[in-house]
């Protein structure tokens, strides 16, 4: 059988960043939202480890990068919930629409 | 330093009423209404004995030299002319301190009982003072910078006064006329001035009046006109003097000043203040006498004002009026008696300064007497008046001995002043000038006499103002009787011996001269009395008579209406207008066009920004997209296709914001609404 090749990884990685943004933009809610941008990291981050796979040859130090980002990703993580919860703590509520945040 | 403490303290003179109107005007309260008009009055008293004692020490010891007692270089322009301030003492502005601080002190006095009651008091007296210090400051400039800063605050001061009933619109009118008119005349002044300076390298009278910078002024030609500089600049420093003088064509916003207090009538705008332009001919006389053309338009201004102003005179009903115009003319005297003399035949000097005293005098006198009639029957009109010599009897004498020395009856001082002009005018050989001298000289006694029997005889006009009328309080009545004093007998004075700028020949009195003008005085006082000593129909069947005339008379031969037509009709329909439109449309419309601009495209942008977070990502996500699919299909090319693109939506916006400009249709730049 045919494994898999670099182009499966990037459609999939692609696949996994369109869903991811389409969380973002549609999802109501903020958590939600987080969710979605962890997706879309991850979608980068499979990139990462697809090219280091394919195009370098399996090289230690390519692998870094996705470790790197899954670090960051959770440090990102702890502080966007932080956010969102003194966020909810405030306003009892998490819809983007509920109130234009960014006006006035 | 002369060693003599009244001439060294000169500055005090100009001084002592500024401080006066710094501590009436700034540090007395506006209840404090005994305390600033005596302040006020203090400070001119002050003024006028160190005046007075200036004048005793300089004519007994000094023989006319002009002395610099007090000077220090005031504006650098460049290393070899510096302009300096100082105090110039010789013959004529001594002279001029005298009459200054002494009228203006009586007036002082004067004014304490005539603006009794009134609400801007001690406004009225700190205005007052600092007109008394600018024309102090005036006579006593050493250079012809100095005098030209003095000269501006008279003008202030005077416009300050003029304007003094604010509430009244006549006088807002009035003073702001006043104001523009002397203000256009300085224009040339001061070019004049600069010309003048420049060229001879300093702003000293001494230097500017010394026959070298004469002979190099008359040598060079100046580059327009052809004529010299010393012409170009005697005839612009005219249009000062003759603006301040109100000399014709410039004389209509005198007769409108009379909108002021009338102890400012009588200070400024007859003793005082507008004999500058005759004190300034005078103080640059050798100047003058050197140009052909500038003395005889000296002259010839002169002599039109008198005839004119004394014709205008006669028709006029209002006393303040009628006194205005008796000014003008007085003073039209006074600068044809300047424009026919000259160096070597200078009595034509000497009887201008003469008849400017005495006329300060007298013509003081006069409009106090008019201020106090008015004060008792409430109305500038003389045909509200009549009969009021039983009712006024102070004021009733004064103001026939005013009037008879104005109409030049012998022995007042008026007949010895205006005798002198007379004969230098003769003396001179300028026989039309004469002529016109001698005319006016009767005319001005039929109007003088026509206000003086229409006032104080013939019959009450009107009842009830006739039976309110009373005699004014004394410090009214006190002035007006030292008045009469001077007016009465300075002409007893060997004037000549104190003030004149070379040898006079001592000329026998010329008997023909005396005739002539005694004559006509009489005629003159014979025909009003014909007139108006009692009432009848002669002033009306003759003003029918001659209606064309009259009415053209009447309406001061429609200058006033002449400078109307051609600042309104002229000046401003076909500059100021297309000036004024393109401030709007153009300079404006181009400020506004690019707020607006900004604004509409604000207002378009404004749209897209709804404040949703998921919109604003939507965009940045799509903005990312189309760059790098431009990136990708046109390459480097994205860059000038982006600039374009904006620019053009740029340029389409202003040229329809500008299109809507021109046609007045776009909104005024207002508030951005926020909803």
């Amino acid at each position: 059988m045919n494994s898999p090749g670099l182009e499966h990884y990037l459609i999939f990685a692609a696949l996994l960043f369109c869903i991811g943004l389409y969380g973002i933009v549609t999802r109501r809610n903020l958590i939600g939202m987080l969710m979605s941008v962890e997706i879309i990291l991850n979608a980068a981050a499979l990139n990462f480890v697809a090219f280091h796979r394919f195009k370098f040859g399996g090289d230690v130090a390519g692998a870094m990068f996705p470790l790197f980002i899954i670090a960051i990703a959770a440090a990102e993580a702890a502080v966007a919930l932080a956010i969102i919860l003194a966020l909810f703590r405030r306003k009892r509520n998490l819809d983007v629409l509920s109130d234009n945040l960014l006006k006035n | 330093m002369t060693g003599y403490w009244f001439l060294d303290h000169l500055w005090l003179v100009p001084l002592l009423p500024f401080i006066g109107f710094i501590v009436t005007g700034l540090f007395l309260g506006s209840s404090a209404r005994r305390t600033s008009a005596w302040t006020a009055i203090a400070a001119v008293g002050l003024s006028a004995v160190c005046g007075w004692g200036a004048a005793f020490e300089y004519f007994s010891e000094f023989n006319g030299e002009a002395l610099v007692t007090f000077e220090f270089p005031w504006i650098e322009f460049s290393s070899s002319l510096t302009g300096n301030a100082g105090i110039l003492a010789d013959r004529i502005s001594i002279l001029l301190v005298l009459v200054v601080t002494t009228i203006s002190f009586l007036i002082h006095v004067y004014s304490q009982g005539y603006m009794h009651g009134d609400r801007g008091y001690r406004r009225f007296f700190a205005f007052m003072n600092l007109f008394t210090f600018s024309m102090l400051g005036l006579v006593l400039s050493s250079s012809i910078l100095e005098i030209f800063v003095f000269w501006e605050l008279v003008g202030l001061s005077s416009f300050l006064l003029i304007g003094f009933y604010w509430e009244r619109p006549a006088a807002v009118a009035a003073c702001k006329k006043a104001f523009i008119v002397t203000r256009f005349a300085d224009l040339g002044f001061l070019i004049g001035l600069l010309v003048l300076s420049y060229h001879a390298g300093s702003f000293d009278f001494r230097e500017l009046n010394s026959p070298d910078t004469i002979n190099h002024l008359a040598g060079i030609t100046a580059p327009f006109f052809g004529c010299s500089i010393l012409t170009l600049s005697a005839l612009l420093v005219f249009a000062g003097a003759a603006g301040k003088s109100a000399m014709f064509p410039l004389h209509i916003w005198l007769p409108d000043a009379m909108e002021g207090p009338t102890p400012v009538s009588a200070l400024i705008h007859a003793a005082t203040m507008v004999v500058a332009g005759v004190y300034l001919v005078a103080r640059l006389f050798p100047m003058f006498s050197a140009t052909t053309a500038g003395i005889d338009l000296v002259m010839w201004t002169g002599a039109f004002t008198c005839l004119f102003a004394a014709l205008i005179a006669i028709t006029q009903v209002d006393i303040k009026r009628v006194l205005a115009f008796s000014t003008l003319s007085q003073i039209g005297y006074m600068m044809l008696a300047l424009g026919v003399a000259s160096m070597d035949e200078s009595l034509g000097y000497t009887a201008s300064m003469f008849h400017l005293t005495t006329h300060a005098c007298f013509k003081a006198l006069l409009f106090l007497c008019a201020g106090s009639v008015i004060h008792a029957v409430h109305s500038n009109d003389v045909r509200d008046m009549g009969g009021l010599r039983k009712k006024m009897p102070i004021t009733h004498f004064t103001f026939l001995i005013a009037c008879l020395a104005i109409a030049g009856v012998p022995p007042l001082s008026g007949f010895f002043s205006k005798d002198e002009i007379l004969a230098a005018a003769l003396h001179s050989g300028e026989y039309a000038v004469f002529a016109i001298a001698a005319t006016a000289a009767g005319l001005t006694a039929f109007y003088m006499f026509r206000i003086y029997l229409l006032t104080f005889w013939n019959a009450p006009q009107d009842k009830q103002r006739y039976d309110q009328a009373h005699e004014s309080p004394l410090s009214m009545t006190f002035p007006l009787v030292v008045l009469a004093v001077p007016s009465a007998l300075l002409g007893i004075v060997p004037f000549s011996d104190f003030v004149h700028i070379s040898e006079l020949e001592h000329h026998a009195t010329n008997w023909m001269v005396v005739g002539v003008s005694t004559t006509l005085g009489l005629c003159g006082i014979a025909l009003a009395f014909l007139f108006y000593f009692k009432p009848n129909q002669w002033p009306a069947r003759f003003a029918f008579a001659f209606s064309g005339i009259y009415k053209l008379v009447f309406r001061k031969f429609y200058i006033d209406e002449l400078y109307i037509f051609i600042t309104h009709k002229i000046i401003f329909r076909s500059i100021s207008r297309p000036l004024n439109w393109f401030d709007r449309h153009i300079i404006d419309g181009f400020m506004d066009l690019t707020a607006q601009s900004a604004r509409r495209l604000g207002a378009w942008l404004r749209k897209t920004a709804t404040g949703g977070a998921q919109v604003y990502l939507l965009w940045s996500i799509a903005g990312a997209g189309v760059t790098m699919l431009a990136l990708h299909i046109l390459g480097a090319g994205i860059v000038v296709v982006a600039l374009s693109g904006v620019g053009a939506a740029a340029v389409t916006v202003f040229i329809f914001q500008f299109t809507l400009q021109l046609l007045n249709k776009s909104e005024p730049l207002k508030r951005i609404e926020i909803d």
